[in-house]
């Protein structure tokens, strides 16, 4: 009676218990995936078969196919073992990282890939799933506080340590996913204005380094980047006043202020004398600062104290980074900022690259040129076109419908992951599937990103679409390791 | 476990990011893919490389099938500076049969930017012009050693004989202006055009239709093959063969006899309107208009001052003379200002209130067919004198004169005949208005009295004065004379099939071939008159007020049945007996019976050597 009524638990609830809605999603990203990689890797040259085994396209099979089976085995683990093992499986992979650029063969300058046989593994692509099993077990374990600084230190720690080894390999890219993991620690209670102060200096970074030499009306001193930053700085300031203050009005005054002051700058630099705008620009900033502080004081409401704070850190931030950069950092270390920017490694000058997406995706159209008709693509106009630029392939051949589709069925996906995570029982599952959405849509918003280029080329592959076993292999891992936690939500009933 | 809902809300910001980040990735998407055509276009030219296939020339050949114009393929060696790197040199030298020095130099030459302004290192370059066919055979074995050369096949245009420049044409590299009014745009800079003879007038017919392979070229400018397997390639259409109505022998004899001569003889078949000759002389080889010479002979031809470039059979436009007089008499019989029998004095010329035409000696008075015979002034300024005057048929003497013209206009005069060839004149027959504003209204017949002898304002084309021999030996008709036969496939324009009859009738055409019969048998082409076959003909001597008079003959034969009309014209050549009528009589010997005689021979080599002038002699083979 016992061991039926287990097996009336065990078996068909585990089948029942499972996300078919999320493994349906995955199969079709699989499957349009692999037509991607056929479009991509296409040998006008050889011709033959989509599926034969020494193509690239015949390869992906050989993949989709052990992924599934991949997948198939972690259903049929248990969720309770791989939580127990979150820890060895965590310091497995950062022994691995740190043996890996000893025993990589460089391609391409990354000392990231493994040989084993006649096949290349990446470590790097698998870590993520050890480093989000260990974060969750960490932080999962009774009396973890993540305001506490002690353990707020500890959680970051358990992130940047594989960080670091990854950049030994030099694959910044895959090092960046990383950060993803903030977006979990800022849903675990990490306060916001933390995760928006670190966005705000990524934006002043990107944009104050990418235009740093995009002279603005002609004069030198005065740069796009720096224009550009200054007006992120202050739009931020208005916004937080917004946010965060009852008293609209002062978000109105500081930009209605703010705007006229600098139009009629610029006017005047533009027609009247050339001369530095920066100073206005600071100015303004600087009047604004006093007049939060005044209002602080005035109003006594310490928010106002807050908001001068951020914008004086902000300004402090940016001047000391663009000080560091071009005066304390030594030159190849500036280049490795601006390569992973997408500034330079540009065999044809400036943004061949991200031009030559665009024209690939834009030749698509509404409908797309067809199955394995794309010609940019085929003919490596693309680079890279069967891995980091991979969806250039969907767009030129499938159009706006299948990007559209690609897009609407990755957001499902974070969307349910989220909705999934939410319904966790414990916080161990909780904090792993927020850690699993966090990696899909950095990885999604960088890749697609850069190819529409809107974001820095950051060479990180996207998901289910990119050519290759180890990340396929690794994000079927970190998913279905997810939906197995999941299927074993139910069992606090029992 | 506690849940804490404060933070549970922060799904939705997580959810929202994720929402707002594929968002703008649509709208992204969107204006890439259906906002702009840009990158549609970009696309296309990066990946497709259109190449054009040219298509074969149509070859030309004469009425008999003998061929005139081929094509003959010729090589161009070319190469591409950036891809030749490491050629071993003294091999390539010996492949092409070509010196160390010639090669150093002609390298130096093709990175010369003064002279070779286009020079890029990633494009093909001419190294050599021009291989044969065996030259071409033996590089071509060895071209795989010689990585950055290459072969591109051309066409270049052959003239088997050195005759008929005229009518054959050129062609050449189209040129701006031709660029510029190219409707359908079907030329490119460098494609080369029809630009004289029928090489121009056939040039849709001649040229085909150029096709097109569309080919994928990848990023680094690799050929990757055809498009979609050439689904949409265009395969060229090769241009029609033309066969012409000409003779060759008989134009190679006019040419011959021509030689040393100004003028023209053109030769019509009167049933069919075909052109059987066209000489005009001064002539030329037109060999020397084939390839990178063509520029150099078209300027030595151009300033020679006798004008060899000029076509004077249709851009000629001279004084009809004496020949005119047979459209003078259609004219009078069917107006009925004569009859056969009308007989009118010649005295030595015509006399009338002071104005004297003069005429030489011959009986008087005389009817029509002696008056036709003997080339008799007179009978024909009395005619027009009495045609114009005659005031109850004629209101004015503006009527009659239009009247007139329009009797001139039906017989092909004063507009184009339509010839295909480019350039034909007019020609001059002059009407009422004409006159009213060159005399202010103030004329009459005896004022205009010379248009009756084919002098005074009448100009005329040799091909017109051919044709009027055709006319009439037609006996009222003609059909626009043309220089092709047959086009391949193609059936020849009804312009030049349908007839077009004059305003005289058939009976009166009798009494004037009468009479071209009797100046054969014993009037002033006496020296034409053979027992072979029944001639027809009539001389002129169209007085010219610049020197010595023209010599022309206008002839028919056989006189039933005409296989041949013909209009010999020299200019300064004096009387028509001196050269029109032998020339024109060896000429229709060698068409009728298809050679000359053994006395023909010997006349004709008289001929030949008889210069009214020095000609120059261009070289065709002359190299650049």
């Amino acid at each position: 009676m016992r061991q039926n009524q287990n097996n009336k638990l065990k078996g068909p609830n585990l089948m029942a218990s499972i996300d078919w809605f999320t493994i349906l999603i995955y199969m079709m990203l699989l499957a349009m995936g692999w037509m991607s990689v056929c479009g991509a890797s296409y040998d006008l040259d050889q011709g033959g078969s989509i599926v034969d085994f020494s193509t690239r396209s015949g390869m992906q099979i050989v993949w989709i196919g052990t992924s599934l089976l991949l997948g198939a085995l972690i259903l049929m683990t248990d969720d309770r073992l791989i939580e127990a093992l979150s820890y060895i499986i965590y310091i497995g992979f950062l022994v691995l990282l740190a043996a890996t650029p000893f025993l990589a063969h460089d391609i391409k300058g990354s000392m990231s890939w493994i040989k084993i046989g006649t096949f290349s593994i990446q470590p790097a692509e698998f870590a993520k799933f050890g480093t989000a099993l260990c974060i969750a077990k960490v932080m999962s374990s009774y009396g973890f506080n993540l305001s506490r600084c002690k353990d707020f230190v500890i959680s970051v720690a358990l992130i940047v340590v594989p960080m670091v080894l990854i950049v030994l390999q030099r694959e910044t890219g895959s090092a960046l996913v990383y950060s993803a993991f903030f977006l979990m620690l800022y849903r675990e209670g990490m306060p916001g204005c933390v995760l928006f102060a670190g966005i705000a200096a990524v934006v002043y970074f990107v944009i104050g380094v990418r235009y740093s030499e995009v002279a603005l009306l002609g004069i030198s001193q005065m740069t796009l980047g720096q224009t550009l930053v200054l007006m992120h700085i202050q739009l931020f300031t208005i916004g937080l006043i917004w946010v965060y203050t009852k008293n609209k009005a002062i978000g109105w005054q500081i930009l209605g202020w703010g705007t006229l002051a600098s139009s009629v700058a610029m006017l005047f630099a533009r027609f009247i004398f050339p001369c530095n705008m920066m100073w206005v620009l600071q100015g303004v900033s600087g009047a604004t600062v006093l007049y939060l502080l005044y209002r602080s004081i005035r109003d006594n409401v310490v928010r106002y104290f807050y908001i001068a704070m951020f914008t004086i850190g902000s300004l402090a931030f940016f001047y000391s980074a663009n000080f560091v950069l071009n005066n304390v950092m030594e030159p190849h270390q500036q280049t490795r900022i601006r390569v992973l920017l997408g500034l330079e490694d540009d065999p044809r000058g400036a943004g061949y690259n991200v031009i030559q997406a665009k024209i690939a995706i834009g030749s698509g159209g509404l409908r797309g040129k067809g199955f394995l008709n794309g010609t940019q693509t085929k003919l490596k106009y693309v680079p890279e076109q069967d891995t980091d630029f991979i969806f250039c392939t969907v767009g030129e051949e499938e159009g706006f419908v299948g990007c559209a589709v690609v897009l609407l069925l990755f957001l499902a996906l974070i969307l349910r992951l989220i909705h999934l995570a939410e319904r966790q029982p414990y916080a161990f599952g909780r904090i792993y599937g927020y850690c699993v959405m966090s990696v899909f849509l950095f990885h999604v918003f960088i890749n697609v990103g850069m190819v529409l280029g809107l974001t820095p080329v950051i060479g990180i592959p996207l998901p289910f679409f990119s050519y290759g076993g180890s990340s396929l292999w690794g994000f079927t891992i970190l998913l279905f390791v997810f939906l197995r936690i999941d299927a074993g939500r139910n069992r606090m009933k029992r | 476990m506690a849940v804490d809902y404060e933070l549970e809300k922060r799904k939705y910001v997580l959810g929202g990011v994720a929402i707002l980040i594929i968002l703008i990735y649509l709208i992204r998407l969107f204006t890439l893919q259906l906002l702009s055509d840009d990158f549609k276009r970009n696309a296309d030219s990066n990946a497709f490389l259109k190449r054009i296939q040219y298509p074969a020339r149509g070859i030309i050949t004469d009425r008999n099938g003998a061929l005139l114009v081929y094509n003959q393929p010729a090589y161009d060696v070319m190469v591409i500076m950036n891809e030749q790197l490491g050629v071993d040199t003294v091999d390539l030298c010996q492949s092409l049969n070509i010196t160390r020095e010639w090669y150093e130099r002609r390298m130096a030459e093709i990175k010369d930017l003064h002279r070779n302004p286009g020079y890029s290192r990633f494009t093909q370059q001419l190294f050599m012009s021009q291989l044969s066919t065996e030259e071409f055979s033996r590089f071509q074995e060895k071209l795989f050693r010689f990585p950055g050369f290459y072969i591109q096949k051309r066409s270049i245009r052959q003239y088997r004989l050195p005759h008929a420049a005229h009518i054959l044409g050129d062609v050449g590299e189209v040129d701006p202006d031709e660029l510029a009014n190219d409707e359908d745009k079907y030329y490119q800079s460098g494609d080369y055009i029809g630009k004289l003879g029928v090489e121009r007038s056939y040039e849709k017919e001649l040229r085909g239709e150029k096709g097109m392979e569309i080919l994928l070229r990848d990023a680094r400018g690799r050929i990757k093959g055809h498009y979609q397997n050439g689904k949409f390639d265009l395969a060229p259409v090769p241009g029609r063969n033309l066969k012409l109505s000409i003779d060759i022998k008989l134009q190679a004899l006019g040419e011959r006899l021509m030689k040393g001569k100004l003028g023209s003889i053109v030769a019509i078949e009167p049933a069919t309107g075909e052109v059987l000759c066209m000489v005009s002389s001064p002539t030329f080889d037109p060999n020397m208009m084939v390839g990178r010479q063509r520029g150099k002979s078209h300027r030595l031809l151009s300033q020679d001052p006798h004008k060899p470039l000029l076509n004077r059979a249709i851009m000629g436009q001279y004084p009809p003379g004496s020949t005119f007089k047979t459209s003078q008499a259609l004219t009078f019989l069917q107006e009925g200002v004569i009859t056969p029998g009308t007989a009118y004095p010649c005295t030595h010329g015509f006399h009338n209130r002071g104005l004297t035409v003069g005429c030489h000696g011959h009986g008087s008075p005389l009817p029509l067919i002696p008056a036709i015979a003997t080339s008799c002034n007179g009978y024909f300024c009395w005619g027009l004198y009495y045609m114009f005057g005659n005031r109850k048929k004629y209101a004015t003497v503006q009527d009659a004169m239009t009247t007139w013209k329009d009797y001139m206009v039906s017989m092909g005069f004063g507009y184009k005949l339509g010839i295909d060839l480019p350039g034909e004149k007019r020609g001059m027959i002059p009407n009422a208005p004409y006159y009213d504003k060159a005399y202010r209204g103030d004329w009459s017949g005896l004022t205009v009295i010379s248009i009756s002898i084919g002098q005074g304002e009448v100009n005329l084309t040799p091909l017109q004065i051919a044709n009027l021999g055709a006319t009439i030996a037609n006996r009222g008709y003609y059909i626009i004379p043309h220089i092709v036969k047959e086009v391949q496939g193609q059936p020849l324009d009804t312009m030049y099939t349908n007839k077009h009859y004059t305003k005289v009738e058939r009976k009166n055409y009798e009494y004037v071939v009468q009479g071209m019969r009797q100046a054969v048998l014993g009037g002033t082409c006496h020296t034409a008159n053979t027992s072979m076959y029944e001639i027809c003909g009539k001389t002129g001597t169209a007085q010219n007020p610049h020197g010595q008079d023209h010599s022309v003959f206008m002839g028919f034969a056989p006189r039933e049945n005409p296989k041949i009309a013909i209009c010999v014209y020299v200019e300064n050549g004096t009387w028509g007996a001196t050269y029109g009528v032998p020339i024109g009589a060896l000429m229709m010997e060698q068409y009728i019976n298809g050679s000359l005689s053994e006395s023909s021979q010997q006349k004709a080599s008289a001929f030949e050597h008889k210069y009214l002038f020095t000609p120059t002699v261009y070289n065709a083979t002359e190299s650049e």
